[in-house]
Order: structure tokens, then C-alpha cells, then sequence
């Protein structure tokens, strides 16, 4: 969808890139014939007006309902990843749902390379990213446990951060793979977590290989 | 009881009034879309007067008219650099927002040395192109085009400048980072500038 560009860093250096191409394309036809690149001009800019008013059609943004909260409702983030499906998580999961209402939202992080991240060329990984949502929430639905999901930003810290934007949480849980296999870890995404975030923090460790899942650490 | 309670109980209002919008859109989005609108109209105004100059001599075998010739290919390569700025400025921020102060530090000074390297490149090819402002409508629109362009450059320059002096400072975190978010969005505007700059006068 197109985006005022000067919103943020992000959309003005994606607009750069599409910028870049626009003109890549109209000089390389100049190049060809003067003609042909007053065409590809017209076509591109065409386009161009095209995807911006169509973006512009789309439905008005929904309302957020606040509503009350019993006591005996409980809030849950879940961010993980491929660790989504993990035992381990589950076990957790079933243990923070039993005797509450419990209200879970589980954010898949779209992990990207670094190089697709930079050219913005995030599809896949979302799409990605939106199937092993789809296999854990399938997962949990068996279980008995009432979840829904949605898929965030690549950065997981952002991704929480923008869940908890919507989704006032009474805790988080993140699940990563063990130490020395977890890119999170090294990163240290639980601590920074635990600094950005006033909600309690629930570490689950799943190991996907051996099924030999444990938690490390209860909420702080 | 303090007397900001004891006002808060009697139902009296602190703090400055709530803002009163006469505009369907916020004031912070209407000053940007003003901003972007007032650079539209300023190049604008110069690539009209540009495009005339180029209809009134539709009979020209070349453009640029003889005799002035263009230095495409180091123009091309400054070109490169300023591109290759908006890269490390995108890293910068990048590296911000996962908290990698280094990588920001680093993004934010190799950003700087690119547009001044692309501001000197300027300034060397002004002083070598081989005409001057006063010779004739495309030198005026020639260096009024790519000097109102490189008064950009210097503005983000100073900008980036005083991103780079608080980055080393320890001024940004993960959390806020909105001095080098604002820099990064305008280095960004140069660079597109540039690119229809670029194609328009040098290429096409």
C-alpha cells in the first residue's frame, strides 16, 4: 500500500528505491528512443496514480473497542518464531491458560536477511512467517486454547512492541531456541525485552531437535 | 493535600488548552504535506523554465546545446556516492532501533563523508565545467538547478552533522532515535531530488 513517504525513515528510503527504478526505466527507454521514454514516463507515472488512488479506496480504519476486563481475564503475548509449534511452549501456555479466561496473541516476527530487509523485499518472509502462525494456532485450537495471531515486524522487539500498541498484555511470553542455536539470544532479545517492557517477561527454551523442551525462567 | 491536587479535585484545567483542529488532518501531517508542497513548487519553478528552454529548440541535433558539455560519468559516479549514502543512512537507523549504537555511529559518519564527498565532487565540477551562470538560460538553469540541489546536501549535511556529534554522545537508544529519524527522512528527500535532478539534466 502506498504510504505518505515522510512519515518515517523507512518509507522515505523505500520510496528512494522506487524513485531509482522509475527513472532507471524512463532513461534506459530515453536511451532507446526519445519517444519510447516519454511513453514508459506517461505508463509509469500512469501507474504510479493508479496504486495511489487505489490505495487511498480502501475501508476506514476499524475502531478499537476498549471494554472492561473481569478478574479472572488474563492477557497473553507470545512472540516466537520457528519455536512457534515447540512443546515446551504449549506446556506453558496450558499451564498461564488453566483456571483464567485467557486471551492470547501470538506475533510471529517476518525474520528477513539483511539484504532483502534492506531492498524491502520482506513478501517472503512474511508469507513464511504467516504459515507457521497458521500451524501454531492450529496447534493451540487442539489443545483447547484460545489464541489468535498476527505477523510483526522483523525486528522482534518491534513486533512486540507494536502488538502491545493494541493488546494491553498482563504478561509476555518469548520462546527462543536453546543457547549457541538462537540468534535471539545472542542479540539478547529477552533482556532488552524485559528492560522496554513493564509486563512480566516468561522465557520458554524449546528444543526442536531432541523434544527435550524446559523452561528456564519463570515470569520476573 | 498539595495544591495540584486540591485543583485537580475542584475540576480546574492545567496544562496548555486542548488543541483545536480547524483541519480534518493533524497539524504535524498538513506541515509536512505543506513542506513537501512549497520543494515541489521550488523545483519545480526551475524544471519549468528547464523543459522551456529545451521546446523552444526543438531542432537541436544534441542536448546540451554546443558548446556546453556535461560531465555525465563523474556526475554518474557522485550520483553512486549520494545513492550509496541513503544505504548507510537506512543502516544507521537500522542499527539504532535494534540498539547497535556502533552501527549507528558508524552509518551516520560514513553517510556524512559521502555527501560531503559528493558536495566537493560538485564544487570541483563547477569550477571545471566550462561555463558560468551568465552564459545564456541552460547555464542559469544549469547551476540553479544542481546549486539549489547542493544547498539541500549542505543543510542535510548540518543536520547529519549534529546526529553524528549526539550519536557519539550517547543521545539515541533503541526506544528514541527520532534526531536521527528526522535527518534520515531528509537525506533520503536529497537523494530522490538528486535522482530527477540527474536524469532530467545529465542523462535524458
Amino acid at each position: 500500500m502506498a504510504q505518505n513517504p515522510f512519515r518515517s525513515e523507512a518509507d522515505a528510503y523505500r520510496f528512494l528505491l522506487l524513485t531509482i527504478g522509475y527513472f532507471a526505466l524512463i532513461v534506459a527507454a530515453s536511451f532507446v528512443n526519445r519517444w519510447l521514454g516519454l511513453a514508459v514516463f506517461i505508463a509509469l507515472t500512469a501507474f504510479a496514480v493508479w496504486r495511489w488512488a487505489k490505495s487511498r479506496s480502501t475501508e476506514p480504519p476499524e475502531r478499537v473497542v476498549v471494554r472492561e476486563m473481569g478478574e479472572d481475564e488474563r492477557r497473553i503475548l507470545v512472540c516466537a518464531n520457528e519455536t512457534v509449534g515447540g512443546k515446551a511452549l504449549l506446556d506453558v501456555l496450558r499451564t498461564k491458560a488453566e483456571g483464567v479466561r485467557e486471551h492470547i496473541l501470538v506475533v510471529v516476527p517476518a525474520l528477513n536477511t539483511p539484504l532483502r530487509h534492506w531492498v524491502s523485499d520482506d513478501d517472503g518472509a512474511r508469507a513464511a512467517a504467516q504459515e507457521r502462525l497458521a500451524a501454531s494456532l492450529a496447534r493451540l485450537r487442539d489443545e483447547g486454547i484460545d489464541a489468535r495471531g498476527e505477523v510483526g515486524d522483523g525486528d522482534p522487539l518491534q513486533a512486540m512492541e507494536d502488538a502491545l500498541r493494541t493488546f494491553g498484555a498482563h504478561e509476555i511470553v518469548i520462546s527462543t531456541h536453546p543457547e549457541g542455536r538462537s540468534h535471539w539470544l545472542e542479540r539478547n532479545i529477552v533482556t532488552a525485552a524485559r528492560d522496554r517492557f513493564e509486563a512480566p517477561i516468561t522465557h520458554v527454551v524449546v528444543d526442536l531437535d531432541a523434544e527435550a523442551d524446559r523452561v528456564v525462567a519463570e515470569a520476573e | 493535600m498539595s495544591a495540584h491536587a486540591h485543583a485537580e479535585h475542584a475540576g480546574e484545567h492545567h496544562g496548555p488548552p486542548t488543541p483545536h483542529y480547524s483541519s480534518r488532518l493533524p497539524p504535524a501531517v498538513l506541515g509536512m504535506f505543506l513542506f513537501i508542497a512549497s520543494e515541489a513548487m521550488l523545483f519545480g519553478a526551475f524544471f519549468t523554465a528547464y523543459f522551456f528552454v529545451r521546446v523552444v529548440n526543438p531542432e537541436a541535433p544534441g542536448w546540451p546545446l554546443e558548446p556546453f558539455h556535461l560531465p555525465v560519468y563523474v556526475a554518474g559516479v557522485n550520483t553512486a556516492v549520494l545513492v550509496t549514502s541513503s544505504f548507510t543512512m537506512h543502516w544507521a537507523l537500522q542499527s539504532i532501533k535494534r540498539g547497535n549504537r556502533n552501527g549507528l555511529k558508524a552509518g551516520l559518519v560514513l553517510t556524512f563523508f559521502m555527501g560531503l564527498a559528493f558536495l566537493l565532487t560538485q564544487m570541483l565540477e563547477y569550477a571545471r565545467i566550462g561555463f558560468t551562470p551568465a552564459d545564456g538560460a541552460f547555464g542559469t538553469i544549469f547551476f540553479g538547478l544542481t546549486g539549489l540541489h547542493g544547498a539541500h546536501v549542505f543543510v542535510g549535511l548540518t543536520l547529519l552533522a549534529v546526529a553524528t556529534i549526539r550519536a557519539f554522545r550517547g543521545h539515541f537508544t533503541a526506544e528514541h532515535h527520532h534526531g536521527v529519524e528526522i535527518p534520515g527522512i531528509y537525506w533520503h528527500f536529497v537523494d530522490v531530488m538528486w535522482i530527477v535532478v540527474y536524469a532530467t539534466i545529465y542523462l535524458i
